[in-house]
């Protein structure tokens, strides 16, 4: 589904990856972990094609289909959804407006006719619900005087709304509490499927104890420098970057 | 906290810029005319006068408006920049050849029925939209008045005023400039002297008026300007909602417009005046367009009496407007809510007085300013408590929305307090849509375009929620196409 290789790419002309080799395929879950500042979420941001974001060297794919002309609202309507890190507020929008939109711009761009009232009011219902969100929620302005557990969620119920073929998840982790993060949780592994592909960008494991992921790769300084599976999480939460660190050294 | 602000504009490089937006109200009507010469001296004033028919009061109110005016000078204001007006090029008098009475609209000009209908405001009234009966005005002349008799089975007077003005002679003479005295501003002088059409309303006692009452203002001569008069009365208890609307043909010159609205409100009325201007705004280069320097101002005669302005301005080259309420009953109330999107080389000032005369008054002011390419947008707002309005209460918000890094904002908050008890509140903002904004709606699927919109209709929404539901989304449609291109 996607295939990253030897990608460099610069943050308005700063450096930041330094070629990536990563293959997703359709059913796996990835996590991506790594200290602050390695590069997570410029390969989020990269991926979902944010202006400033560049490539400057190797390719991303998705769905074999190398994707560097094609615009963010090109990309999200091809598939590709991005839980942000810091949800951005949309004052006087309401999350429902906002949504119905998405879902018939998307729509539109396949291909097939808009979503009826009725049918969009059954279905935010229902994912609503998943995500254990209040209906008021829904008629707020986006994000708007939500407290950051609640941003989170919204993101998580947007993904599930707008059903993507991959969905990246910039820490919808942090900050959050084990309530909420089982509810966070849920949302993903009701979105997980024989052709989507999850990839969580995570600073801690135990996101990964209600999403058990396929692999996890560690980023460092714009680099996967090592990948396992499960038991790799724990390691690192256990000992921590340095040993990987060390293990590097040894090896130059 | 109350004191004049400015802020420039600074912004953004990736939010590129503003191209072409298509003026699609923009062509002319072939129609015959009855068009006076450019020029104005005191025969011109008296013709007007003449070629209506008016009685006597009307030519003398004329004349003295006229004299005052050549005897002021033409204001000179800080924000707006424009060439100098030659008022002896303008004719003061258009109106389409035609039949001199109309009784049916089998006797409009096919032509005219045609513009309105390219303007989407068919004037047969099966077609119209339901509820909202309509006066059009083309150049100078009221074209036609649709229901006017359902309305006057309620008791409601809608009609142009030149109409009124032999129908209704008494309440002309009672209320015209009752609000807005000639010398009040150049403007309202000149328009005074020389207004030829608009319309009259008067809603009387405990009637609530059962349709939207709307006016269609369209200028179509070259070189002429428009000077509508609007005079609407609410007797006691009485409701009305006024809608106008206006457009104008896409012309390298430009053309001037100085209407003046009065609007009187007794005791426990209340009138709701809502405008959509999309006149001619002119090219990206500054070409052409209407000047729309207006006088709009509210009485609050009677307690608990109410006024409510909403305007949505994307039009005009240039814009000079501040609607006004006085509130000279106890408990008034006074609201002006404003969207004024500024773009290319448009240029507007506006805002509102309110005057807190009588006890326990209050006012709410809610100013969206929009700024794209090289627009600029000014709010200009007097709050004034005089001695006797214990208790006065204002609230004002002023907003501004940034788009590109060539356009500016500015914010002219003035309070004038003179009695302890009042408790006034100003907010004010000034932002632009960023790119993080745009990123966020572009990955769940909109494009830039649609990003765009529903952001400044965000901002947008306290003032549109004010809006009859119709014209609310008519206003939304305007903003998107004004701001076509806003984004590369
Ligand atoms: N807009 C930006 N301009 C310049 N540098 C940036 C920008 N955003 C992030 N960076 C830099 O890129 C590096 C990686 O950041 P980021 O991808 O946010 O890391 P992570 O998500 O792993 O914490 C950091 O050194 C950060 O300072
Ligand atoms: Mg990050």
């Amino acid at each position: 589904m996607l295939s990253i290789k030897n990608l460099h790419a610069s943050v308005f002309d700063t450096p930041i990856l330094n070629g990536i080799d990563l293959q997703v395929n359709a059913g796996e879950v990835h996590a991506i972990m790594g200290p602050n500042g390695s590069g997570k979420s410029t390969l989020a941001n990269v991926i979902a094609g944010r202006p400033g974001y560049e490539i400057t060297a190797g390719s991303v794919e998705y769905l074999g289909q190398d994707i560097a002309g094609l615009e963010a609202d090109e990309r999200a309507c091809e598939g590709i959804f991005l839980a942000f890190q810091y949800p951005v507020e949309i004052p006087g929008v309401s999350n429902m407006a906002m949504l119905k939109a998405a879902i018939n711009s998307i729509r539109k761009y396949r291909g097939e006719a808009e979503i009826t009232a009725a049918d969009f009011l059954k279905l935010i219902r229902n994912k609503a619900e998943l995500v254990e969100m209040k209906q008021e929620f829904l008629k707020r302005s986006v994000n708007e005087g939500f407290s950051g557990g609640e941003k989170k969620r919204n993101e998580i119920l947007q993904m599930a709304m707008l059903e993507p073929k991959l969905a990246l998840l910039d820490e919808t982790d942090s900050g959050l509490d084990i309530d909420a993060l089982k509810i966070v949780a849920q949302g993903v592994n009701a979105l997980r499927g024989e052709d989507r592909a999850i990839v969580l960008v995570t600073h801690y494991q135990r996101l990964l104890d209600y999403i058990v992921p396929d692999f996890v790769h560690v980023l460092s300084a714009g680099k996967i420098v090592k990948s396992g599976d499960k038991s790799l999480a724990l390691k690192l939460e256990q000992e921590g970057y340095s040993w990987i660190e060390d293990e590097l050294q040894q090896a130059s | 906290m109350y004191k004049a602000m400015t802020e420039v504009a600074e912004q953004n490089k990736d939010l590129k810029d503003l191209v072409k937006r298509e003026y699609k109200e923009g062509f002319v009507t072939e129609i015959e005319s009855d068009t006076l010469a450019p020029g104005l001296d005191e025969d011109v004033v008296r013709l007007i006068s003449e070629k209506k028919g008016e009685p006597e009061f009307m030519l003398e109110y004329r004349l003295k408006a006229f004299r005052r005016w050549q005897k002021m000078k033409e204001p000179d204001w800080a924000h707006i920049n424009y060439p100098k007006i030659d008022f002896q090029a303008i004719s003061y008098y258009s109106a389409p050849k035609a039949l001199p009475k109309l009784e049916s609209l089998d006797q409009v000009d096919p032509k005219l029925l045609e513009t309105y209908e390219k303007l989407g405001i068919p004037l047969e009234e099966q077609k119209m939209l339901a509820n909202v009966a309509v006066d059009a005005v083309f150049d100078s002349v009221s074209v036609r008045t649709t229901f006017r008799e359902t309305l006057s089975a309620a008791g409601v007077i809608f009609m142009p005023i030149s109409e009124a003005v032999h129908e209704h002679p008494e309440l002309v003479k009672k209320y015209l400039s009752s609000v807005v005295p000639v010398q009040d501003n150049y403007y309202a002088a000149l328009n005074s002297a020389v207004f030829s059409d608009g319309s009259f309303v008067f809603i009387p006692k405990g009637v609530r008026c059962p349709m939207e009452l709307s006016t269609y203002f369209r200028i179509n001569e070259m070189n002429t300007g428009q000077f509508e008069r609007t005079l609407i009365i609410a007797e006691e208890d009485a409701y009305v909602s006024y809608l106008e609307g206006c457009t104008a043909p896409q012309r390298d010159e430009n053309q001037l417009h100085a209407a003046v609205v009065e609007l009187i409100a007794h005791e426990g009325a209340e009138i709701k005046y809502s405008t959509v201007q999309n006149w001619y705004p002119g090219d990206e280069n500054g070409k052409g367009g209407i000047y729309n320097f207006v006088t709009k101002r509210g009485l609050c005669k009677g307690d608990n009496s109410k006024i409510s302005w909403t305007q949505v301005e994307t039009g005009s080259a240039i814009t000079w407007k501040y609607p006004s309420v006085v509130l000279q009953g106890d408990n008034s109330v006074g609201e002006f809510y404003s969207v004024a999107l500024s773009h290319n080389k448009q240029q507007a000032d506006t805002g509102t007085k309110m005057i807190h005369m009588g006890k326990n008054t209050s006012s709410t002011i809610i100013s969206k300013g929009i700024s794209a390419g090289h627009g600029q947008n000014t709010y200009r707002g007097l709050v004034k408590v005089l001695k006797g309005a214990d208790n006065a209460r204002n609230f004002s918000q002023c907003d501004s929305l940034l788009m590109g890094d060539r356009c500016g904002a500015h914010t002219f908050p003035y309070i004038e307090v003179q009695n302890p008890s009042a408790n006034l509140e100003h907010e004010a903002t000034t932002s632009k849509i960023s790119e993080d904004q745009l990123f966020y709606l572009m990955q769940r699927g909109l494009s830039a375009e649609a990003a765009v919109s529903m952001i400044v209709n965000g901002f947008c929404k306290e003032v549109f929620r004010e809006l009859p539901m119709e014209f609310a989304v008519e206003a939304q449609k305007l903003l998107d196409i004004s701001l076509e291109g806003a984004v590369g």
